[in-house]
């Protein structure tokens, strides 16, 4: 065969189930206590007092790592059942879930000791925000067109230029971030960025907060003027960054965050068509399960195989494109789904309110983290097409 | 509940290396007997007896008999896997066929015959009726290579429950027809046709049962065929030059197989857990019904999106009788409709979860 997918019927072993009893638990009291709304997906995430630290303390972030920095050794696939269950409940993640899925494992690759034992621990007690700089104005999917310059100087290194559609900047406390500190080669565009850790209490940078289409600023806009990164901050090879982006992120597009974002209104079609749906309701909610269970039995079957130490690049990339599109054309479904409802009836009423702002946020899932494009680039490449 | 491995067969995990065994034996009668272009060139069929010949001498129709009951003791798992590359190959001979009907017999420890077999019924809405006499009456529709069968395994409802029944083919009326593929799916009918030998199926198996194990069989042959489209796909934009370069060089193209490729790899996750599912199950319990019907119901939607991106990436040449691609592509479409299309089983997916409740829909997902 051309190509080699590989999908393996992965199961999560038994004491996943255990530690899923548990998260429920857990969420089930903290919405008892009036933490978070699980049906008010649309609420701002980044303030909810002490839900992050409670989720530490139950050691529930950095499940994977090393104990030595704070971690708890467990498996890849009990993190899994922690993200999905945290996901589908509607908890409000977003202040330490970066860190999690992608800053502490970059940090726990590539950081000097002294900053490992400084940094993961904190994240480890949900103390902790990471944002993610990538992007800037005119460089988005083009990641390796980056020009935010780092000029090397006594010590370490000054940040000049603009990051953008960075989200959590306006609360984290940390941004891992890309530099160019070369120009690119002619072999090799992707050549001449670095990765760097910056403090966001840094002197010289400005964090602007962009208003989205949902009417929430969850996204943002740094700009960097002479901002001093120390020499130890700079994470792996110089010049070298892009060795270092690409295996990471099979991490990164293959969780269940990458088919869930909009699961609450395939639960409210469930609710506003009743136990007896008329054969048009019945043969929508069964086709929309049936997509759901698929693309997260292989969704769980990338996290077994990052599990077995291997490296599914091409396999979570599907994941992602194909679950991001889901995700995406699901409000639409739905809507069209629950167009007979009883108008006068209750049970569409959450329905009716979490409906509108999943489909505001569906146009992003798409894009955020990967966009369908670039994901079908990385699938050709794996095909053996370019 | 009954058990899927009624007739003490070994069970799914325990097999990984004899899995390989009995499917490699397959691949390589495959390759030697029932390469797609011999096949396609052939227009008088001489390709069948011998392929079935070795099939048969390597005991494969019968894999899911055990050996107490005639067969070669395979394990379900060994068979499904038998099965995917079957998919692979677009195999047109009655092999998945013979093996449902050896593992129905199976399940009231009806000893198999050997050649040709199929089963009937092959739609949840056909109903074949046991008679007080014992005789068997009913129509079964679309029923895979009946004209080619020498015995037919039936499951038939009777006053005292459901039996299955090993019948003669030449005793029932049978009406040929084609499916999109131009394989057999005839009308059988049973006008008062005596059994061969006739028992009461096990408690717990009903027709929903057949339903979602041949669901789960076409499901596998399905993502077998998509893996076999990718495959020719890729390797014809390799290879085809358009406006002065290779076409896979063009976005459009690379797009269209990378989405090929993301419908085949549902559909092979889909139909190997469904598959993984029964190999392991202890009944045909609400794993088995959660897992074979998204089989079936993902399999056929990555059938339609799959057949077509296929089809447009070779373009006209795609089109040609002479070309391989139809074999695939016509046998994924056409198996869409047996034991269920899925229209058929959203239905009643949809129904099951509706009844269990909203807040019931998230626990039996992560329940898989």
């Amino acid at each position: 065969m051309t190509a080699a997918l590989r999908f393996d019927p992965i199961r999560l072993p038994p004491e996943c189930e255990k530690l899923r009893k548990e998260v429920r638990s857990f969420l089930a009291d903290e919405i008892a206590a009036g933490t978070f709304d699980p049906h008010s997906p649309q609420r701002g995430d980044n303030d909810v007092p002490g839900f992050s630290r409670r989720v530490g303390e139950r050691g529930w972030i950095g499940m994977t790592w090393p104990k030595k920095y704070g971690g708890h050794e467990r498996s890849f696939l009990e993190r899994y059942v922690v993200t999905e269950e945290m996901r589908v409940a509607n908890a409000p993640t977003r202040r330490f879930f970066v860190a999690d899925r992608q800053s502490g494992p970059v940090l726990l690759k590539y950081a000097p000791e002294h900053i490992k034992m400084d940094i993961l621990p904190r994240i480890c007690r949900g103390e902790v925000c990471f944002s993610i700089g990538m992007s800037e104005p005119n460089s988005g999917s083009d990641l390796f067109a980056a020009k935010t310059k780092a000029t090397k100087t006594d010590g370490g290194w000054l940040i000049n230029g603009t990051k953008i559609w960075t989200s959590s900047a306006q609360v984290a406390n940390y941004m891992l971030a890309i530099f160019r500190t070369s120009p690119p080669t002619r072999e090799n565009r992707r050549h001449g960025l670095t990765q760097f850790l910056v403090d966001m209490k840094t002197p010289g940078i400005k964090v602007n907060p962009i208003r989205q289409l949902t009417g929430k600023s969850e996204f943002n806009e740094v700009v960097f003027q002479d901002a001093f990164v120390a020499d130890d901050h700079m994470l792996g090879e110089i010049d070298g960054a892009w060795k270092q982006a690409t295996s990471e992120l099979a991490y990164e597009r293959s969780g269940p965050e990458r088919f869930l974002e909009t699961y609450y209104v395939l639960t409210e079609l469930v609710r506003a068509l009743g136990e007896e749906p008329d054969n048009r309701g019945a043969e929508g909610i069964g086709r929309l399960v049936a997509q759901l269970h698929t693309m997260r039995r292989m969704s769980v079957s990338v996290a077994g195989m990052l599990h077995a130490g291997k490296e599914p690049v091409v396999e979570a990339s599907i994941v992602k494109d194909i679950g991001t599109i889901w995700e995406q054309q699901l409000p639409q479904r739905v809507r069209d789904l629950a167009a007979f409802v009883e108008p006068d009836a209750s049970n569409h009423e959450i329905l009716d309110t979490v409906l509108p702002y999943a489909m505001k946020v569906a146009p992003k899932l798409t894009i955020q983290g990967g966009t369908t494009e670039v994901l079908r680039g990385i699938i050709a490449r794996g095909l053996g097409l370019r | 509940m009954a058990r899927p491995d009624m007739c003490q067969m070994k069970t799914g995990n325990a097999v990984a290396e004899s899995e390989n065994i009995v499917a490699e034996t397959a691949e390589k009668i495959f390759s030697d007997l029932a390469d797609a272009q011999t096949i396609n060139r052939d227009q008088k069929g001489d390709w069948k007896a011998p392929l079935w010949q070795a099939l048969a001498e390597a005991g494969l129709p019968l894999s899911w008999v055990p050996e107490d009951c005639d067969g070669s003791g395979a394990s379900l798992a060994e068979g499904f896997s038998v099965l995917s590359a079957a998919g692979r190959f677009a195999i047109a001979v009655p092999l998945a066929e013979t093996m449902l009907a050896g593992w129905l017999l199976s399940q009231s420890k009806i000893a198999s015959p050997l050649g040709v077999m199929t089963i009937a019924p092959t739609s949840p809405k056909d109903r074949i009726a046991q008679n007080a006499d014992g005789t068997l009456s009913g129509r079964a529709r679309g029923v895979p290579f009946a004209k080619d069968a020498k015995h037919i395994a039936v499951l038939a409802h009777g006053a005292g429950g459901l039996a299955i029944a090993l019948v003669e083919a030449a005793k029932c009326r049978i009406e040929p027809g084609l499916n999109l593929a131009s394989d057999g799916s005839d009308t059988v009918t049973f006008n008062n046709v005596s059994p061969v030998a006739i028992k009461p199926a096990p408690k717990g198996f009903d027709q929903t049962s057949l339903m979602l194990m041949g669901a789960v069989v076409r499901s596998l042959q399905i993502a077998g065929a998509l893996e076999s489209m990718l495959d020719v796909s890729v390797r014809y934009s390799n290879e085809r030059v358009a406006f002065e370069k290779k076409i896979s060089k063009f976005q459009a193209v690379q797009h269209n197989l990378a989405r090929l490729a993301g419908e085949t790899a549902a559909a092979m996750t889909a139909a190997s857990s469904a598959a993984d599912t029964i190999a392991n199950a202890t009944g045909f319990d609400d794993a088995v019904f959660l897992e074979a019907t998204s089989a079936k119901i993902r399999c056929a939607e990555a059938a339609e999106k799959g057949a077509a991106i296929a089809h447009q990436v070779h373009g006209a040449i795609g089109y040609t009788l002479e070309h391989i691609l139809h074999r695939y592509s016509m046998r994924a479409l056409a198996w869409r409709d047996d034991f269920g299309p899925e229209s058929y089983w959203a239905v009643e997916l949809g129904k099951r979860v509706a009844a269990r409740g909203a807040d019931e829909l998230w626990p039996l997902v992560a329940s898989r």
